[in-house]
């Protein structure tokens, strides 16, 4: 289902969500429109987070946004406009990576460590690419809807029989 | 392909990567065999956590340690060639800090790089206290998940619950009553108090002050008696649930949050005269950990961090939630953006809060507590027995919950600490598809090679108790 368009952004269609401003786009265009959107004032990087739409395919996108497995949401604020802005980025399932937000906003590096952690999304060009939340030599990524829960044994680093 | 690079350029490609992790896996072998083992692991390792020598850290990696990466306008920020990167590896010193270190609040690890006692790099570690609650939270039902997000910024239950609930509630569509928003207000800024009153306590004991440890705790004890009698529990309250609330004020509760309010008033002023006068404290914190607008903005910083260097970003006033824009207060903004300011931005918020919670004894509106959207509330306990209706209605919302239309929404509210929010992505079922909440304290951290770039090892403790993270926001 395809969801009414408000405006374009850098090339990206924007809609209304629940009253929030939300810019939808993909992996080519997602750098430019993160550029873009630093230049036209959105200077506080609030946050980046993933979802993994394994399990939920069917969501509302605006047309010429194909859907994919994974979606990058990153969260801005300009701090002279005091206005808030969403952007949406599809990730393709089998090789899930995006460019790095790092060399626009510095405040991106923690949040991009911790989609990586979580979702297995790599951040190419990020300074420190590895885990955060999770110890270094962990398995797989748990947030992700194919990592079951409460079936998982117990990783202790020094244990002597691990796994 | 060759593992060996030349120092300070290691082999940044994936294979190179892979081949590194191989050399340093030679002989540790897991039940599986080593060859399993290798294999398991090459795949999602993406490198070591640590803060490693200077020879075996990559120039981008090293640069961010120094907290000299800020993409700032010309000749604002730091110059990339003025990194002393130069310094020979045999005169520096890694030192770690934590993770069980009294002065790290909870089980923060810091990893610095001293030359003598200046603080040269370093790098917080965390996910120590990572217990994996957004996962846990896409198993709960709605009317549940207030229980999980509580225990997340463990000093500031409210504000996980509040901007759960209100993420729930734009979702739903759903109106509140008036009271139910004043007594989510008011609790709200209690919990601020008490937030910042244990900031006060614990930041007086790193640097020195070891009495406001004491007063500290004493005047958070007598807050936390009141949200016991109010939730009944201390701590992790699930008070505030999406819907409205647990429960109405108890009898009397304008005459305890009149005494709150005049008991704050009178030892704040008390703490002015031991703290803010005091000639060792002022050493300790003028000057200390300094940041410009543009670096706290660049990282990514908020709440008092930000305010301290001038921003005046507050989203009480900026994005007015619940009935903020009804009520008169201060926003605290700082100058120079050093702990100092931080110190006196906290120490000023208590009042302004103070100010708040005497306006909302005044305006308190009668009407329920909660929405009569017989959907998402459930019945009260007497009419279960009368009606059969009632009955039906309690088993369906204890059984499968309530239903969420399918969206997205992301509500953020300004926490002691700073932004915090919760996003939301439905797909119409009781449970939430994904629940991301975004951390105040996880995303300060990020400022911490910049504040402690060049301050001494001392003055680094100042800096990690002037962040005020707390470890359960940081790795939830």
């Amino acid at each position: 289902m395809s969801v009414a368009v408000t405006d374009v952004v850098h090339g990206c269609p924007a809609v209304d969500s629940l009253g929030a401003r939300v810019v939808h786009t993909d992996r080519e265009r997602y750098h430019g429109l993160l550029e873009g959107l630093r230049a036209d004032g959105y200077d506080l990087f609030v946050g980046l987070t993933g979802v993994d739409y394994l399990t939920h395919p069917g969501r509302d996108l605006p047309d010429g946004v194909g859907p994919e497995r994974f979606e990058v949401v990153v969260e801005l604020w300009s701090v002279s406009d005091r206005r808030r802005v969403r952007v949406r980025c599809q990730v393709p399932g089998a090789d899930p990576w995006l460019p790095t937000a790092f060399d626009v906003w510095a405040g991106a590096e923690a949040h991009e460590r911790e989609t990586y952690d979580m979702f297995g999304v790599r951040f190419e060009g990020h300074p420190d690419p590895s885990r955060i939340l999770m110890p270094e030599d962990w398995e797989g990524h748990p947030l992700r809807k194919d990592y079951a829960t409460g079936s998982v044994p117990v990783q202790f680093k020094e244990s002597p029989d691990r796994r | 392909m060759s593992t060996t690079s030349r120092a300070g350029e290691p082999d940044q490609t994936s294979e190179g990567r892979r081949q590194g992790l191989l050399d340093r896996l030679r002989g540790k072998a897991g039940p599986g065999g080593e060859e399993i083992t290798r294999r398991l692991l090459a795949e999602t390792y993406e490198g070591a956590q640590e803060l490693d020598a200077r020879g075996r850290q990559s120039r981008p990696e090293l640069e961010r340690e120094m907290g000299g990466v800020l993409r700032l306008p010309e000749g604002v920020g730091l110059d990339p060639e003025d990194i002393d990167i130069d310094v020979p590896t045999d005169e520096t010193m890694i030192l770690n800090l934590g993770p069980s270190h009294p002065s790290t609040h909870g089980v923060l690890r810091i990893m610095v790089e001293l030359e003598g006692e200046t603080v040269l790099r370093s790098k917080p570690v965390v996910g120590y206290l990572h217990t994996g609650m957004e996962k846990t939270g896409e198993e709960l039902m709605y009317h549940q998940g207030s229980t999980n997000v509580t225990r997340m910024d463990y000093l500031s239950p409210f504000f996980n619950e509040l901007t759960f609930s209100l993420t729930v509630e734009r979702l739903l569509g759903l109106e509140l009553p008036p009271r139910a928003t004043w007594i989510r207000m008011l609790m709200s800024e209690l919990n601020r108090i008490s937030s910042h009153m244990l900031w006060l306590a614990t930041n007086g004991a790193d640097i020195g002050a070891i009495n406001m440890l004491v007063y500290g705790w004493r005047e958070r004890e007598v807050l936390l008696q009141f949200f016991e009698k109010v939730t009944g529990l201390r701590m992790n309250h699930n008070y505030i649930r999406p819907g409205g609330l647990a429960a109405d004020l108890p009898d009397g509760w304008r005459d305890d949050v009149t005494a709150i309010c005049d008991m704050m008033e009178r030892r704040m002023d008390e703490y002015d005269r031991l703290l803010t006068g005091q000639p060792i404290l002022q050493k300790r914190l003028q000057g200390v950990g300094p940041l410009t607008a543009e670096e706290a903005i660049d990282l990514g910083l908020t709440g008092p961090l930000l305010r301290s260097t001038g921003v005046p970003r507050d989203l009480r006033r900026d994005e007015p939630y619940l009935a903020y824009d009804q009520v008169d207060f201060d926003v605290i903004v700082g100058e120079v953006g050093d702990c100092w300011d931080r110190y006196a931005i906290r120490f000023n918020e208590i009042r302004e809060s103070v100010r708040i919670c005497r306006q909302i004894c005044e305006a308190m509106p009668s009407g329920d507590y909660r929405t009569q959207d017989k959907k998402v509330t459930p019945p009260p306990r007497n009419r279960i027995d009368e009606s059969m209706e009632a009955l039906i209605h309690h088993f369906k919302l204890y059984t499968e919950g309530f239903r969420v239309p399918p969206g997205e929404a992301y509500v953020p509210v300004e926490t002691p600490r700073g932004e915090g929010g919760c996003y939301i992505v439905s797909d119409g079922t009781s449970r939430p598809y994904r629940l991301h909440m975004r951390a105040a304290s996880f995303a300060n951290l990020q400022g911490l090679p910049r504040m402690a770039r060049g301050a001494l090892i001392a003055d680094a403790i100042a800096i990690v108790s002037t962040i005020d993270p707390v470890l359960g926001d940081v790795d939830r």
